[in-house]
């Protein structure tokens, strides 16, 4: 087994309970899992089940309580924003809004030449190619460059959210239903190009999603969250196939349209 | 864009502040070539005459001309306003960004020094730092800037606050832009509307408190005319000669009408439920 791009030791992520003041919640207990280069690791659960948070302390968006967060063997958790920033360039992320994942007050180029001029990946004169490039790469035509995010559609802003994160050239991307608020016609185009790019560059990435139906079609290995805990992972065909967990067992059972709401995991 | 532009055409308060505004813009940046009269021109044979065709506004004790003396005041006025709620907009801004985004017991700290500002009634506030920094025009300029900081620090926190969380600013983060490119570059244009909507407003109140503190011989020195000085020199022969007072009073209130309407209109164009609930 090669060595993994990413490796999560026992991740704990703590908020403050708004129902019970001092009290607190572990919205992320004790979860580890590790990410293969060029591997799509699929995290579902029902919402509340700390998927998101988990996908975003990985990415330093949320603070660890504890725990540590390993990329190619250095431990990200602990150090300092300033420490950190260098090292970001290797993790994007794809959000779930495509509208509110872009200034409003930029232009889509400007949105895209950012990253690249921040670590000054291209020269001045390379720049307008690059973007039309990176643009082209997700299906795009360079003129959407000049507009603003509000004169696009979800499905347009959301390539180019792909495009804004591709021109890092990151190692890993973590997707937060990143087809969720999208039109289903489009969905199914948004995943073809999330798993071509991804075929592409060999990028690994952490597909966040409540929907079985997509993290089936799109992932190689799939976690199953509930209550913060990472209740079992494994390749996608041994998960649907045969689950080891009861709420696994719950959770796909709504894909053939029986309930499984009422189901309580034995603790 | 179109859209905003059309409701700002079917604001009523927005165009009548707009045309006030502009009115009285004119005046005091026109008024050396209004009127004949040098601000500063005494004639002593036409002392306290009442208003007429040659001096639209009356004469003072001195003779000047009252009409002359109020666009050159309202001018030096105006200026001072700017200057001042500029100032302490722009520092505000900044001391309310920073907190937001630092957080913890820098912002703790900061918003309660805000807090304990706003704690006295503004006037007072500026009344007692002219006591402190003394008497002149440059003081009332900082007394203003620092009435109006804590003012704009709040609302700068605030706003930035509940951006924060946006995936833009998120995104920012992610591809390594560092803190004062961050609050400068994504959040400052998106919140820049809504602070100079504040600062319209709030030139209206500094002109207020400019007039109230030269009018008590706080600010502006006579015989440079402002228009808290032409008030003091009015109220000293308003039986002999109420126009002054009372033309020169009018003249202020249409001008602060005008700019409070303008900012009125601005904050319920850049308000989206109220330009909605204000109907056609």
């Amino acid at each position: 087994m090669p060595e993994p791009l990413l490796q999560v030791e026992n991740l704990l992520v703590r908020f403050a309970d708004p129902h019970r003041p001092g009290g607190e919640l572990r919205a992320v207990d004790g979860v580890s899992l590790t990410v293969q280069p060029g591997e799509i690791l699929g995290l579902v659960g029902e919402s509340g089940s700390g998927k998101t948070t988990l996908g975003k302390t990985v990415l330093r968006l949320h603070e660890p309580a504890g725990g540590r967060i390993l990329l190619r063997g250095l431990d990200l958790a602990h150090l300092s924003e300033a420490a950190l920033r260098p090292h970001r360039r290797a993790m994007q992320m794809v959000f779930q809004d495509p509208l509110s994942s872009f200034n409003p007050r930029q232009t889509i180029g400007t949105a895209i030449a950012t990253p690249m001029k921040l670590h000054r990946l291209y020269s001045r004169a390379e720049l307008p190619g690059c973007i039309a490039q990176i643009l082209d790469e997700v299906g795009l035509p360079a003129s959407l460059a000049d507009r603003h995010p509000h004169q696009m559609s979800g499905g347009q802003l959301q390539r180019a959210a792909i495009g804004r994160a591709l021109a890092l050239k990151p190692d890993l991307i973590v997707a937060d239903e990143a087809v969720s608020k999208l039109d289903v016609s489009v969905r199914a185009q948004i995943l073809n190009l999330l798993r071509a790019v991804q075929a592409r560059s060999n990028l690994a990435m952490i597909f966040i999603t409540h929907d079985l139906h997509v993290a089936r079609f799109l992932c190689h290995r799939i976690g199953v969250m509930h209550f913060g805990k990472l209740l079992e992972i494994g390749p996608t065909e041994q998960v649907f196939e045969t689950p080891q967990h009861d709420y696994t067992r719950a959770l796909l059972g709504t894909l053939h349209g029986s309930a499984a709401r009422d189901v309580r995991i034995p603790a | 864009m179109g859209g905003l532009l059309r409701a700002a055409l079917r604001s009523r308060t927005l165009l009548t502040g707009l045309l006030i505004t502009l009115l009285v813009l004119f005046g005091i940046l026109a008024g050396p070539w209004l009127t004949p009269f040098a601000p500063e021109e005494m004639d002593f044979i036409n002392v306290l005459t009442p208003p007429d065709a040659a001096h639209w506004l009356g004469t003072d004790s001195y003779g000047r001309d009252v009409l002359s003396r109020v666009l050159s005041g309202g001018r030096i006025s105006f200026l001072i306003s700017v200057c001042g709620v500029l100032a302490g907009a722009a520092l505000g801004t900044a001391i309310g960004m920073s907190a937001a985004w630092r957080g913890g017991t820098y912002e703790a700290t900061l918003m309660a020094g805000c807090d304990l500002l706003f704690a006295f009634p503004s006037f007072v506030l500026a009344l007692f730092m002219m006591v402190v920094l003394g008497f002149g025009v440059q003081n009332v300029i900082i007394a203003i800037a620092l009435t109006y900081l804590p003012i704009f620090a709040r609302l700068a926190r605030n706003l930035t606050r509940t951006l924060l969380p946006e995936p833009f600013v998120q995104a920012a983060r992610l591809m390594g832009q560092r803190p004062a490119r961050i609050l400068l570059r994504e959040i400052l244009p998106n919140i820049l509307s809504t602070l100079l909507v504040q600062a319209s407003i709030g030139i209206a109140f500094g002109i207020v408190m400019e007039a109230g503190l030269s009018f008590l011989g706080l600010g502006v020195q006579p015989p440079t005319p402002s228009l808290g000085t032409i008030l003091a020199d009015g109220r000293e022969y308003f039986q002999r000669a109420p126009w002054v007072l009372t033309l020169t009073g009018l003249v202020v209130s249409v001008a602060l009408l005008g700019l409070n309407l303008l900012g009125d209109g601005l904050r319920d164009l850049t308000d989206p439920r109220l330009r909605k609930a204000a109907g056609p």
